[in-house]
């Protein structure tokens, strides 16, 4: 891997999934967000930090089949659009949706058991946002820091659960979401049953 | 690089239908104004949604389960020779061509709520005749005490009865008191003009205090019967939608706040009335019922 193609790679991760984000405000901008604008910019978001959680929890198994090493860079910056994206549908929620009642909000959370969930996915996500930087990995220690960051797993199946649970009848798209994320998740269950439990130093896994 | 980014946008829908979804059907002729008179509930006060939200943000899972797709996929929808079906208990069961329906009673414009289970609302102009009319035309047996009312069901001009998503044909269906009840509109038309395909046509059911799933659309077969039809989403999930189906802020459901609701065109969510606020005409039918239960 050239230095030049990894600068260009980095700048594609960087890029591309901001491109809904912009343009989702684009079009917030121009009213041109539909009907119901307050229901898209949420779908718009959910949906985006759903694909940015499945693609970070892919940086791994890709990374050991094909071993393109070099491709672990892009984990990160897919983590942390996924936060970022899952905080702004929260915020979404709160401010136009709940109209910035805390009351109103909390009791809408117990009504419907998916706003939980979906509360789940985006609270796990808060720490590892938090730890992403190379300061706090060393200040975790590696084996800390990854204990930690298998809060991943945890932040993706609240997110399918609770895009499938609010759908009312058309599941197709969240079973796509959950297949790709029980073969993702599948991926780590055969690999660490296959290692053997006495390995002194298990290889880095994520 | 420009590639790549092109190809995310992709995965973002633009909606920017804005002039490109001019409503094409033919205007109707011989219009009435209905009453205006408060009391009968014909003409809400709102301020109507705007033709382009009406028709670009609709339930109609015959075509699409995407609100905003509907009116694409129901664009080249034909129903030329189309005729309903009327019959079961009734005196004189009859099959009446679309041109026979329209004769029965002249249109007149109703502008009524419509309140989606979903939580979103509209105010809209139909144009159409109670049903109360027709049913006096095929004079229902004494032993009728529901209608039950059926969607057309051919895969071919409805794409979305390929898939599972629903038990096809779409059943809906009314007690035979709220089929009666002058509120109740067979609909033919929508702003002054002949119905989209995307809304129902050529003719569909609007039952005002009901969520909008009451309102069956493309109808091709009006049967009245002794006992409660099997509703299609009733059946779908029972605890979820109930035969009634009355709009109730106190009964809430699983999915979606029935307290409030978005109009749409409007920012923030306004609170839902009791049986849409319909309550002075429509709420005497349910004198007596727990409507906790019957929901």
């Amino acid at each position: 891997m050239k230095e030049n193609d990894l600068r260009f790679a980095r700048l594609l991760v960087l890029v591309n999934p901001a491109v809904p984000a912009v343009l989702l405000a684009w079009d917030a901008w121009r009213h041109q967000l539909g009907a119901n604008p307050v229901n898209f910019a949420l779908l718009t978001t959910g949906m985006m930090a759903l694909i940015c959680l499945l693609l970070t929890l892919l940086v791994t198994p890709l990374r050991k089949l094909s071993g393109w090493n070099w491709i672990i860079f892009s984990r990160r910056t897919f983590g942390l659009y996924a936060f970022f994206y899952a905080l702004a549908h929260f915020l979404i929620f709160f401010t136009l949706d709940r109209s910035f009642s805390v009351s109103g909000t909390l009791s809408e959370m117990v009504k419907r058991k998916y706003l939980i969930v979906g509360s789940v996915g985006l609270l796990v996500m808060a720490p590892l946002a938090i730890t992403s930087t190379n300061a706090m990995i060393k200040r975790l220690g590696g084996k800390r820091w990854r204990a930690l960051h298998r809060l991943a797993y945890v932040a993706g199946i609240a997110g399918v659960v609770h895009y499938y649970m609010q759908t009312k009848a058309d599941t197709r798209l969240p079973l796509i979401f959950g297949a790709v994320l029980l073969l993702l998740l599948g991926y780590r269950v055969v690999v660490s049953l296959r290692q053997p439990k006495t390995a002194p130093a298990a290889p880095a896994r994520a | 690089m420009a590639a790549s980014v092109a190809a995310t946008g992709l995965l973002y829908r633009r909606l920017n239908h804005v002039g490109a979804g001019a409503v094409k059907t033919a205007p109707l002729t011989g219009l009435k104004a209905s009453s205006t008179d408060a009391s009968s509930g014909f003409h809400v006060t709102d301020p109507a949604t705007s033709l382009q939200d009406i028709t670009h943000y609709n339930n109609f899972y015959e075509f699409s389960t995407d609100k905003e797709g509907v009116a694409d996929a129901a664009a080249h929808f034909d129903t030329s020779g189309w005729t309903v079906t009327v019959g079961g208990l009734v005196k004189n069961p009859r099959v009446f061509t679309q041109a026979e329906l329209l004769q029965l009673s002249p249109p007149e414009e109703r502008i009524y709520r419509m309140r989606c289970v979903e939580g979103w609302s509209m105010v809209i102009p139909w144009a159409g005749y109670s049903l109360s009319k027709l049913l006096d035309v095929v004079q229902p047996q004494p032993e009728a005490k529901y209608v039950a009312f059926e969607t057309l069901l051919d895969s071919k001009r409805m794409p979305g009865q390929r898939g599972e998503v629903l038990d096809w044909p779409y059943i809906e269906g009314l007690r035979l008191d709220e089929a009666m009840h002058p509120l109740t509109l067979l609909a033919s038309g929508l702003y002054g003009r002949a119905l989209p395909p995307q809304d129902g046509a050529p003719l569909r059911l609007v039952v005002p205090w009901k969520y909008g799933f009451k309102g069956i659309k493309s109808i091709v077969k009006i049967n009245l019967v002794a006992d409660q039809p099997r509703t299609t989403w009733s059946a779908a999930a029972p605890r979820e939608y109930g035969f009634y189906a009355n709009v109730n802020p106190q009964v809430d459901h699983p999915r979606w706040s029935q307290a409030t609701e978005q109009r749409i065109g409007e920012s923030g969510r306004r609170p839902t009335l009791p049986f849409n606020g319909y309550a002075d005409q429509v709420a005497s039918l349910y004198q007596g019922m727990d409507l906790r239960l019957n929901f």
